[in-house]
């Protein structure tokens, strides 16, 4: 190569150069990155999984959209958008635990989750979750049955996963927003449960 | 520059499934979108570049596949974005090697530069409807018959390349049951290389772990992996 990228404050550098002169041939409108940074800083999050999966838990036919047709189901509570066109629901039961990675890059469903943390694009979960679900997920702080059937999906080609975690038990009298909460975003890509507050 | 990634046979250091030696997996707390600021400024820039049209999104993959292993796995992940923006500007000729490097070192010299401005109201506006509701899939309407059924055993064959390819090499030769047809998407492969989109219909495929990992599988942790149709072949 060229040039090593092992440095923060060059590789900081190297992308001020990038965009000043992107933007001196007239290629790169600097408003349009202020506002997609700011649009995933502030809006696109896990916020929105969380409403869809917690309409699902209250909402059997609901559920049954999701299951089924998942992007129109999304859609009904206005959210999509970028890499959220084409998505699949993951149901978690009793029997069968799904779990998310993209072996090849980062692929995300960024509508319903944002965009990825660290340790999602990191070397070593899409290396091993292909190979040993089990014990990422137990490092992880998730342990299941292995009578559990443990569902690895791997985002190569152009479906978007988004995890359904089983309701927690004793959540009964709890409204849709409070459900929500307990829905974090680990949850939805299956690396851990959806958990009571009690 | 060597380049590992010509091997056809192997596959791009960005094709981690199952190799070994990586470690544990950290978590951070209170993890930030961005790390820095330059993480969000290549992220805005390689996005408003597609949604622009200059490149597809799997030509910029492929670049970030011809990262060298070892810079690959030694660097942060936005370092790879920087490098694929870099290389796919370069190649097209809208920006030179000495250009860049002529500028790294002038900014070098005087941090204090502030990176120019040029507004595009309309653009911009357009570009977040993009991304925060319409989306841009490469989902196509195909009128060509589905070679595969739920059901069917499949040999994922791949594509001996050494240009862009969807096929992860852990289920290279393996034989797999189709779970699903998933539509028809823009054929990356082709895309990537400026070939155009033909567009081909993709399955989702179940694996296993048996089949693909040995005796160093878990106890039932079968794989979905999503392929295109041209990566498949019957099983006998």
């Amino acid at each position: 190569m060229a040039h090593a990228y092992d440095d923060t404050g060059y590789q900081a550098l190297r992308v001020k150069a990038l965009e000043s002169l992107l933007v001196e041939k007239g290629l790169v409108a600097s408003d349009a990155v202020d506002q997609l940074v700011a649009a995933y800083e502030e809006d696109i999050g896990p916020l929105s999984g969380a409403r869809v999966v917690a309409r699902a838990w209250v909402d059997p036919e609901y559920k049954h959209r999701l299951l089924t047709h998942a992007t129109p189901a999304i859609a009904e509570l206005g959210i999509g958008g970028m890499q959220g066109e084409n998505m699949v629901a993951l149901e978690n039961t009793p029997e069968v635990h799904n779990v998310v990675v993209c072996t090849l890059c980062s692929c995300y469903p960024w509508p319903v989750l944002g965009l990825p943390p660290a340790w999602y694009k990191a070397p070593a979960y899409r290396a091993r979750t292909v190979v040993e679900p089990r014990a990422v997920l137990s490092e992880m702080g998730l342990e299941l049955d292995d009578s559990v059937e443990v569902r690895v999906w791997d985002s190569s080609a152009e479906i978007r996963y988004l995890v359904v975690p089983e309701r927690p038990a004793g959540t009964d009298d709890l409204s849709e927003d409070e459900l929500a909460a307990l829905v974090t975003r680990d949850s939805m890509i299956g690396v851990a449960r959806a958990e009571a507050p009690f | 520059m060597c380049d590992l990634t010509q091997s056809p046979w192997v596959g791009a250091a960005s094709d981690l499934g199952g190799l070994r030696g990586l470690g544990s997996v950290v978590r951070e707390a209170d993890e930030p979108v961005f790390h820095a600021l330059w993480e969000g400024r290549i992220f805005g820039v390689a996005n408003v570049l597609v949604g622009k049209g200059l490149f597809p999104v799997d030509e910029f993959r492929h670049q970030i596949e011809t990262i060298d292993a070892a810079a690959y796995a030694g660097t942060a992940y936005y370092a790879h974005w920087s490098w694929g923006v870099e290389r796919i500007v370069v190649e097209r000729g809208i920006l030179t090697e000495e250009e860049i490097e002529a500028r790294v070192r002038e900014l070098g010299r005087h941090p204090e530069t502030p990176v120019p401005r040029r507004e595009d109201p309309e653009f911009t506006k357009i570009a977040l409807a993009v991304f925060k509701e319409l989306g841009a899939t490469p989902r196509r309407e195909i009128d060509d018959p589905q070679r595969f059924a739920v059901g069917d055993r499949v040999v994922a064959v791949g594509a001996k390349t050494s240009g862009h390819t969807r096929l992860p090499a852990y289920v290279r030769d393996l034989t797999g049951v189709v779970t699903s047809c998933d539509g028809a998407f823009v054929f990356p492969d082709s895309s990537a290389a400026g070939a155009g989109e033909n567009p081909q219909w993709t399955y989702t495929v179940r694996f296993e772990s048996e089949d693909v990992w040995g005796d160093v599988a878990e106890n039932a942790t079968p794989v979905y992996v999503g392929v295109w149709e041209s990566y498949l072949e019957p099983a006998a």
